[in-house]
């Protein structure tokens, strides 16, 4: 199959802006100084000056939109086809909510500018902590943080300033073996040691492995971190006993929100017991993903864990003279575990997530949820009822919730292929593959989160060509061993790029 | 049907059917009983895009951005020029919606502007290896120190005031959980002290950070700062802003290990704040301790040139508690901003920006110096940025500006109560020398008409519930 004819997108030899740069071609003409033009070793010591200005490529305008839309077309992306990536919910980007985010009262609004005159600002941030709150059904919000495992950081600082603040040391962080890879490092970073807690059949937390391995060493025990729906897209129905372990124990307990997106007004982590909640407003609240971000993190907490959140926090004040109420940010926390960036966070997302919230509004939120379930379930129903069926097994077979994990087990040992052939066989459908080889506990495993923004006709469409590809390997496992033949390049030497790093452009 | 869903009730219908269920209600049964919400969630209806529009544009209309005030405030983040092209470029959807870019061969766009990234940014600090980008500055420099704290097995920082007072909280806040401690070294006419330094590093030191130019604007003479962390085997680390990086001597050729910063001059807008990014460089020796993606060269199986996230065994979702960072999703789509505008500006434009700032600045801050009633707080060189004493209470003088349509720069009281009197003041090429005449003019009308009448007449202070910063009407002295 590797002699197939190159396509035209394959033929254009990957170059890079700096090998189309050539001396004395520019873009940007700058504004006159109208100011002396004293020599710059006047104004610096010349020893504090570089000697040769950095490398940087030399093109004109029309070249560097060329250079970028060439580049753009070797992305798929989100608005070119469906994209069940497990985990990411890669649900729809309102343009909406870029438009309103690229007013100039936002966009070009100083992060320093007075509380006073930025009043909008504040109130913004004010009204999506409480929105936020809400669908939390946790008090207290700061939006800081900049994306999940920057919450996650968040919040074991915090539970280790609550313990510390009752005199309390505690040494151990609890995560199922099925936790996303952010979770254990947050726990390292944080000063933590990670406990694994085993996964039962069910799916959920395994509760005599729960119960041993705080049993162990209650004192030890600092948090307990989940994410519910889990990464295998199931509800623990053990959340309640849980938490009422954890608590029992002294620890707190804390919700990765990446999976948020299952519950949205139809059931709320504060409510199931949780103290800290982070949000990952890049998935369930529509933030574009960029290509790897940005994104923003934002934490709600119980009020036992409000007087640790990270400073500055937005704050609402009554007016006592009769006007209406004024925003401003609030340094004076004694007990704050401080700063985790600077200034207030990722601003523009915020603009992004308050519109897609008035857009959506109560019902439509929960509305969000359900048909985020429905479609999940969906597939998952049409896949089981053809040849993934067998080749694919769900790794849990019972409802899921807006995600699911099906095992490449039996497609590896009767067919030969791999998770990995079945995901590089999917990009010539024109299909981005689900999430490979998570979560570890299930063997090849591949995780599918379809969103609630597709359609009925994207998910046929995808089952259909699970099930061509399965068929394909029945008579020639080669043909998907080899994919894929039609992306701008096939399979890329990863080992390479690791042992022999080459992380820039050499320059002459 | 609600916003951006499409499924009809025949397709819910059909829907269900497949799956053998009755309801979408029964899907949800896992939840127990007592755990499901049960009730509307307590915010308002859905609202149509126009009614969307009007109520944010109402709150943006709140604010007073950079386009309504002319802006001299900076402090990290700095009213630039973003080039026309950069908004072309990062609001196409092949950029801005696709995620990270796990499966490479559809991800190739994406992977190379990281690539092309690195280059830039390697290029302009003068260190070989770049990460792809982190969150933002401050937390680039706490990233810096648990980097240090691996590579050397020690626990101690030794961090200049003249440090991005954000950077040094957040640096502290991290620091409580990985475990190490802060020496601070204070600054003497605008520098770090550098005897100061010397003496505080030692045998136990992870890591000396410095910022040049500092957070009072001064250039740090780098290289003879750093010579103690050499002595006594901590890494030197550098924040630095970018956008002078074509003029000052970069920080690789002064000994840095690692030079970062916050990314946000480069092709990004204000956004109050943020999103921004963090860059991040270092010698090769740190390559694998790096925090954030990394793309790396390859090649596809018939031998195409190609992109992919290399070094991946560093990163959470591999090493999970070994990881050399817990960053997952960053920056992507800021640092293609910046990679658009650097191209924009390209070597020579890049080096006349500096150029052209460093001219300004020195316009402004003699400009300012002479105006009665306002000192430099410093003397020592500055690059875009500078620290001036006033002779009246700052928050006034920075109100009397504003009315007359300037935000004049930063309060430096806040975090330098030593310089309770201290205003830091920012240039751009947006920054023109008729505006900085206008600054220094509104600056001299408020400390002339606060020394003739000990008050400001016509103060919008009233209007608003002051904040922490400034006294509340009732206690400032009535004219």
């Amino acid at each position: 199959m590797s002699t197939i004819a190159e396509t035209p997108i394959q033929r254009e030899h990957a170059r890079t802006i700096y090998e189309k740069s050539k001396p004395g071609r520019r873009a940007a003409v700058l504004p006159d100084a109208g100011v002396p033009e004293r020599p710059l070793e006047e104004l610096i010591p010349s020893g504090l000056l570089r000697a040769e200005p950095p490398r940087l490529p030399e093109i004109a305008e029309p070249e560097i939109v060329r250079h970028y839309n060439r580049l753009s077309r070797r992305n798929f992306d989100l608005d070119s086809g469906f994209y069940p990536l497990g985990s990411c919910t890669m649900k729809h980007n309102p343009r909406l909510n870029e438009r309103v985010a690229a007013l100039p009262g936002h966009a070009r609004l100083h992060p320093a500018q007075d509380p006073r005159r930025a009043q909008g600002a504040l109130e913004l941030m004010w009204l999506l902590q409480e929105s936020l709150s809400e669908v939390c059904g946790l008090p207290h919000v700061s939006l800081q943080p900049s994306a999940g495992s920057h919450g996650e950081l968040a919040g074991l600082l915090l539970t280790r300033a609550f313990h510390a603040d009752r005199g309390e040391t505690r040494t151990k962080v609890l995560a199922p073996d099925t936790s996303h890879g952010t979770n254990p490092a947050s726990v390292t970073m944080a000063g933590y040691e990670v406990v694994k807690v085993a996964t039962d059949e069910r799916g959920g937390v395994e509760m005599d492995d729960l119960r041993a391995k705080i049993d162990a060493d209650p004192d030890q025990v600092a948090c307990l971190m989940l994410t519910n729906p889990n990464t295998l897209g199931l509800f623990d129905e053990n959340i309640a006993e849980i938490a009422g372990l954890i608590h029992a124990a002294g620890g707190t307990l804390y919700y990765d929100g990446a999976n948020l997106n299952a519950v949205m007004g139809q059931s709320r982590p504060g409510d199931m017991g949780f103290d800290i909640v982070h949000l990952n407003l890049h998935k369930s609240f529509s933030q574009p993903h960029g290509g790897g971000g940005p994104g923003a993190g934002p934490i709600a907490v119980s009020e036992r864990i409000a007087p640790f959140l990270p400073r500055p926090q937005v704050v609402r004040r009554e007016s006592d003279n009769g006007g209406g109420p004024s925003f401003d940010l609030d340094f004076e926390r004694p007990k704050s575990i401080g700063r985790l960036r600077g200034f207030q966070g990722n601003f523009g997302v915020f603009v992004r997530s308050y519109a897609y919230i008035l857009s959506l509004g109560a019902d439509g939120l929960a509305e969000a949820s359900e048909t985020a379930v429905l479609n999940a379930n969906y597939l998952k129903a049409r896949l089981a009822a053809g040849r993934a069926g067998a080749r694919l097994p769900i790794a849990f077979d019972r409802h899921c919730m807006h995600e699911f994990v099906l095992s490449g087990k039996p497609m590896k040992r009767e067919l030969g292929l791999a998770t990995l052939d079945l995901a590089k066989r999917l990009l010539d459908f024109g299909f981005h593959p689900p999430t490979v080889y998570f979560p570890l506990l299930v063997e090849e495993a591949l995780m599918v989160e379809p969103t609630e923004t597709e359609t009925k006709e994207s998910l046929d469409a995808f089952a259909d060509a699970i099930e061509r590809i399965l068929a394909e390997a029945e008579t020639d496992p080669e043909v998907a061993k080899s994919a894929p033949y039609t992306t701008p390049v096939r399979r890329l030497d990863e080992v390479k790029a690791t042992r022999h790093p080459v992380v820039r452009q050499p320059l002459s | 049907m609600t916003r951006y869903t499409s499924a009809t009730p025949d397709d819910r219908a059909e829907m269900l059917a497949a799956i053998g269920v009755d309801s979408t209600a029964e899907l949800f049964e896992q939840i127990p009983e007592p755990l499901r919400l049960g009730r509307p969630l307590a915010l308002p209806d859905g609202l149509s895009e126009a009614e969307v529009y009007e109520r944010l544009a109402a709150l943006a209309a709140r604010n007073a951005d950079a386009e309504e005030q002319v802006c001299f405030v900076g402090a990290g983040m700095y009213d630039h020029y973003v080039p026309a092209i950069v908004d072309a470029i990062t609001s196409r959807s092949e950029f801005l919606t696709p995620y990270t870019p796990y499966q490479p061969e559809i991800s190739q766009g994406g992977l190379q502007v990281m690539f092309e990234f690195q280059t830039a940014m390697s290029e302009l600090t003068g260190l070989p290896v770049s990460n792809a980008g982190l969150y933002e500055g401050p937390s680039s420099v706490a990233s810096a120190g648990y980097l240090a704290m691996g590579a050397t097995k020690r626990r101690r920082f030794v961090v200049s005031r003249g440090v991005h007072p954000h950077s040094r909280e957040t640096l502290a806040t991290y620091s409580e959980g990985y475990g190490a401690e802060i020496v601070e070294v204070g600054l003497e006419g605008g520098l770090t002290d550098a005897a100061a330094l010397a003496a505080a590093v030692d045998g136990e030191t992870a890591a000396v950070i410095l910022q040049s130019p500092n957070f009072l604007g001064a250039i740090e003479d780098v290289e003879a700062l750093g010579a103690a962390a050499k002595e006594h085997g901590a890494l030197l680390v550098v924040a630095c802003d970018p956008m002078t990086l074509g003029i000052l001597k970069p920080p690789g050729e002064c000994g840095a290990d690692i030079a970062l910063g916050e990314g946000q001059p480069l092709g990004n807008r204000l956004d109050f704040g943020g999103p921004s990014f963090g860059f991040f460089c270092a010698t090769e020796a740190q390559i694998r301790r790096m925090p954030g993606r990394i793309a790396g060269e390859t090649e596809d199986v018939d031998g195409r040139r190609g992109f992919v996230l290399a070094l991946q065994t560093r990163e959470q979702h591999i090493r999970r508690e070994k990881a050399t960072n817990n960053i997952c999703t960053a920056q992507a789509l800021n640092a293609l901003g910046a990679m658009v505008h650097l191209a924009w500006l390209g070597r020579e434009g890049f080096r006349e920006l500096g150029e052209l700032l460093v001219r300004r600045t020195a316009y402004a801050r003699e400009r300012l110096a002479a105006v009665e009633g306002v000192e430099l707080l410093h003397e020592a060189p500055v690059a875009r940025e500078f620290a001036v004493r006033l002779d009246a209470p700052v928050a006034a003088v920075l109100d009397h500006c504003a009315e007359r349509g300037i935000a004049a720069g930063y309060p430096l009281g806040r975090e330098y109560p030593e310089h309770e009197d201290g205003l830091l003041v920012a240039i751009t090429e947006r920054r023109t020398r008729e505006q900085i005449d206008e600054l220094a003019e509104a600056i001299e009308g408020a400390i002339a008409g606060f020394h003739a009448h000990g008050a400001f007449v016509g103060s919008d202070r009233g209007e608003f519930v002051s904040d922490s910063d400034t006294k509340s009407p009732s206690e400032a002295p009535v004219a």
